[in-house]
């Protein structure tokens, strides 16, 4: 069942909800990690290696430790002799059984790895000795060979880890059929070959990350306070590498400002407040700047991807070969080797193919480590096969619309429980409509007759329009599935619902939130399958102690599986909450009906009771039907049974200068399909964010390394995180074909808007510049590089 | 008073305070860390990400690149003492335009970019969209795409079709 935006529930689901939580945040009333302070708390500074590979040959702590305010300073290898980690930080995902993952210690005992490494930690009474005292220890190293590249990496020249005989870290493939996918190549009507490059982006959360652990010297126990996606795989994982019992840790998020995937990894400042905090019996501190943030913040993308496609006369399919290359950075952090393995799925994108084969090997840089940054493996995936689609239209000659036209899975009709060659289920599709209104929408016959009088008239500023057909994979995950990929934990997620004595409703969610809006959205889940205000219910949330079971909010996985969760323990609730009024009304359970919040009987107008009224009677207990337990609490963990694949058509619409190869993006129209919306006003907020950051990524960001594996901008100040300066207003509209994955028929929309933008934005761009013999551009297409492919073009003097 | 400590009078919200900071001590950390308004926000290190923003005597201002000494006797507006500027018991219009409009997620950019928002509505009576894009340019957001903040300022100036 579709639903549509529902008008006359303001706060069921498919109401334009407005946000409960935006009170706090427009007041400066949220607590940040920064914003929260207790007594007695020591800052840590750390000192972070300058060199991206290197032995450390002294570190002289003298003058640091004996400035003012300065608790004291600790190396790496004092840390050792202390005993304080019971096992380096954790890798979930070993992807192979021999991949190879050196330790990763908090703070490194010998060898640094990349710039940014942690040789020493400063312990102060405030944030500004701490500081100081960091600019005084000093440190020599030896400098040995540094990996700087994936190309150098896959040389082997020099090891990034000495102690391994090879960069590689891993080789991971699904080839069903190499022989019959190489014999479709050589059949083939049309191939093409691509390279294309995932730049290494930096997330830039606006909130840098922070740690604040506090101990309770007598009790034994420990909070640690951590700006963190993933308070629950936090807690279970701090426990396991620092043998402090689980049972004594518990971790709070807080007001977290945003994550993008860089805040869901574990962390050496995280592991060392913790520990610090627990042997020294005072609280730990540690606030991240935004330069730090290049060497102690996971970065995203980072691959080198080799692409090819084989097809018959008319430009349909027979085969997609794709090799990866991926940068893991210096160390296997929390999904480093698996993030590029989430796309693996989907590099066939929404187009039916016989043959498919996929191929990624990992490799070990000197370069801050690699991980989740939003999409995680999906945008990587999408932009590969959308460029790879465009550059087979040239080639075959026919318009890049009508070559995804020919090629849609089941021609562009609805499906159900589609196989795909890797042997997944994608759960439903209807890939035309969103292609016919983004095509509506941005009046791509009118923008073409206009790129065509520009080009006639000899302009110098041309048009350009960037199709991008997606598909995702979220709602993770099914727990087997994830156990077949080596991934160590679950998929579920956990909620607790329960009705208070008076009514009102408190839903705890496994599910953590930093932006995505979940206690609006959560309570109109609660609205509608309850039939109660959504001011009525209060969602507790990012505590271990308040919401005990939870996996997390990463991979547009919360609604999808969470508010599943939710929806399902809601379920719960009502079908207790009708034993009890079926015991008040002496009527039998099954005659006793539940609409709009009201339990009634049929045909006794007279016998009716409202749900929330049932809460003092099952707290009170006095008259419950015999062997009942007392109170309204339920609780559900989901699995799903399988992932969901959202999808959708973005246009994006350029401006290409070709005197000075500045890009500008002039417009940009989406069409998503989530499935059923809980709150649309929430699902364009997400769209447009992911857009913006998909284009980001096609446009200006890059974080650049030299020869020496120095990261050369890692402030704000080189790094390009676009302004409002920089970007169209957003068009969005959506269509609606349910998840058959859950009872919600939801699928998620976290990541969409940067799946299918930078490969919109990149098709533009190369669409202006296809009179020049132009077929493809790296990203991020600079002026600089627009600029010298135009010239390069014309034989070198445009 | 300790060593080297320099006493600033100013005024947030309407409170005078009498604070001592070291002389190289950011405003932004003065209000944070010695008057305890922590609303302000610090999302960068080199002056780029406006989350630090406040009202120095009435214009906007990035907090992170002033001294503390130099608002010695200025007149501050955070984001928690926003609301009290405005007629009404309720938020600021700006405030208000940002949970209508839903131009905030993470809400960590948000005082910044609200204290930004009013200053330009202030100076520019006649903003559209290029001229609210282009004057919130030293604000960076990473949750919005910036269509929904643009909509909450027009919507506060009124300009809103
Ligand atoms: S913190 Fe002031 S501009 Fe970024
Ligand atoms: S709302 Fe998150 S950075 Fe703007």
């Amino acid at each position: 069942m579709a639903v549509t935006e529902d008008t006359t529930n303001a706060g069921g689901i498919g109401a334009r909800m407005l946000r409960k939580e935006d009170g706090k945040l427009v007041t400066g009333e949220s607590k940040f990690i920064d914003d929260i302070h207790v007594p007695g708390e020591l800052w840590m500074g750390m000192v972070r290696s300058t060199m991206a590979h290197a032995r450390i040959t002294s570190i002289d702590t003298s003058a640091a430790a004996s400035m003012p305010g300065v608790h004291s300073v600790l190396t790496g290898a004092q840390l050792a002799d202390m005993d304080l980690w019971a096992a380096p930080l954790p890798c979930a995902w070993p992807v192979t059984d021999d991949m190879a993952n050196p330790p990763h210690w908090p703070v490194v005992p010998e060898v640094v790895h990349h710039v940014g490494d942690i040789v020493a930690v400063v312990l102060a009474d405030s944030r500004y000795q701490a500081a100081d005292a960091v600019e005084q220890v000093i440190v020599e190293y030896e400098s040995l060979p540094a990996v700087a590249s994936i190309e150098q990496a896959i040389a082997d020249t020099n090891l990034a880890h000495t102690d391994l005989s090879t960069n590689k870290a891993y080789t991971w493939a699904i080839a069903p059929d190499p022989e019959g996918t190489q014999a479709a190549f050589d059949a083939a009507a049309h191939k093409v070959s691509c390279r294309f490059v995932q730049q290494r982006l930096i997330p830039a959360a606006m909130e840098p990350r922070g740690v604040l652990a506090v101990p309770s010297p007598m009790g034994g126990d420990i909070t640690l306070y951590s700006a963190t996606q993933v308070p629950h795989i936090l807690k279970v994982m701090m426990a396991a590498t620092t043998g402090i019992p689980e049972n004594m840790i518990r971790v709070v998020a807080p007001s977290v400002g945003g994550g993008f995937g860089a805040k869901l990894n574990i962390n050496p400042d995280e592991s060392l407040a913790l520990v610090l905090a627990h042997r020294l019996g005072r609280a730990v501190r540690w606030t991240e700047t935004r330069s730090e943030a290049a060497g102690s913040t996971h970065q995203g993308r980072g691959q080198i991807q080799h692409v090819e496609l084989a097809s018959d006369a008319n430009g349909k399919l027979t085969a997609i070969r794709v090799k990866i290359d991926a940068d893991m950075g210096a160390y296997m952090m929390l999904i480093t080797p698996g993030t590029p393995l989430l796309g693996s799925f989907l590099y066939h994108g929404v187009y039916e193919t016989p043959k498919f084969s996929f191929t990624c090997e990992g490799w070990f840089t000197n370069r801050t480590p690699t991980d989740a940054y939003r999409g995680a493996g999906r945008p990587e995936a999408s932009y590969a096969i959308e460029r790879a689609m465009d550059m087979l239209s040239y080639e075959v000659g026919i318009d890049p619309i009508e070559i995804r036209r020919r090629n849609y899975i089941n021609g562009g009709e609805p499906f159900e429980m589609w196989e795909n060659p890797a042997g997944i289920f994608f759960d439903s599709g209807h890939y035309t409509p969103t292609l016919d209104r983004a095509l509506e929408m941005a009046d791509v016959a009118g923008l073409r007759a206009e790129q065509q009088a520009r080009r006639d008239a000899g302009s110098s500023k041309q048009l350009g329009i960037g199709l991008c057909t997606y598909v995702e994979i979220c709602g993770l995950a099914p727990s087997r599935a994830l156990g077949g990929l080596k991934y160590a934990a679950g998929g579920w997620e956990h909620s607790t619902v329960r009705l208070l004595p008076t009514g009102k409703v408190e839903v705890v969610s496994g599910s953590t939130p930093h932006g995505q809006g979940h206690e609006t959205s959560w309570s109109q889940i609660i609205a509608t399958k309850m039939g109660i205000s959504p001011d009525d219910v209060t969602v507790l949330h990012s505590d271990t102690a308040k919401s005990p079971l939870g996996l997390d909010t990463y991979g547009s996985r919360s609604l999808a599986v969470g508010g599943v969760a939710i929806s399902m323990a809601a379920d719960k609730v009502i079908e207790k909450a009708r034993l009890i009024a079926a015991h008040q009304f002496e009527a039998a359970p099954e005659d006793v009906e539940f609409t709009d919040g009201s339990f009634s009987v049929a045909g006794s107008p007279s016998k009716s009771v409202h749900i929330q009224e049932l809460g003092f009677a099952a707290f009170s207990a006095h008259d419950l039907p015999d062997g009942m337990e007392p109170n309204l609490q339920e609780q559900v963990s989901f699995d799903p049974p399988n992932f969901a694949f959202p999808f959708g058509t973005h246009v994006a619409v350029v401006e290409v200068d070709e005197d000075t190869g500045g890009v500008e993006l002039i417009g940009y129209f989406a069409v998503d399909d989530c499935g059923n919306q809980v709150n649309p006003m929430i699902v364009e907020g997400q769209v447009h964010g992911g857009v913006v950051q998909g284009a980001a990524q096609a446009l200006y960001e890059i974080a650049v390394y030299d020869d020496d594996a120095n990261i050369t901008n890692p402030s704000l100040m080189d790094y390009l995180v676009p302004s409002a300066a920089e970007m169209p207003s957003i068009v969005t509209d959506s269509t609606c074909t349910p998840s058959t994955t859950n009872p919600l028929g939801v699928k998620g929309v976290g990541e969409a808007g940067t799946i299918g933008s930078a490969a919109a934005v990149i098709n533009a761009v190369v669409d202006a510049l296809r009179p020049h013999g132009i077929t493809d551009m790296k990203m991020p297409a600079t002026p600089m590089r627009v600029r010298r492919a135009i010239e390069a073009a014309n034989g070198g003097a445009s | 008073m300790s060593a080297g400590a320099v006493r600033v009078r100013l005024s947030v919200n309407g409170e005078s305070h009498e604070i001592e900071v070291e002389p190289r001590t950011l405003l932004v950390h003065a209000l944070r860390d010695s008057i305890g308004l922590t609303g302000t926000n610090v999302g960068c290190d080199t002056s780029s990400c406006g989350a630090c923003t406040i009202l120095v005597d009435g214009r906007s201002a990035k907090s992170c690149t002033m001294l503390a000494v130099q608002a010695e006797g200025s007149e501050i507006v955070t984001i928690e003492g926003l609301a009290a500027t405005s007629d009404g018991d309720g938020l600021h219009p700006m405030q208000e335009a940002f949970h209508e409009c839903h131009g905030l997620q993470c809400g960590y950019c948000t005082p910044g970019m609200i204290l930004a928002s009013v200053s330009l509505v202030d100076e520019y009576p006649d903003l559209d969209d290029k001229k609210v894009r282009e004057g919130l340019e030293g604000n960076l957001c990473r949750c919005t795409g910036y269509h929904n903040i643009v909509r909450a300022v027009l919507t506060a100036a009124g300009k809103e079709a």
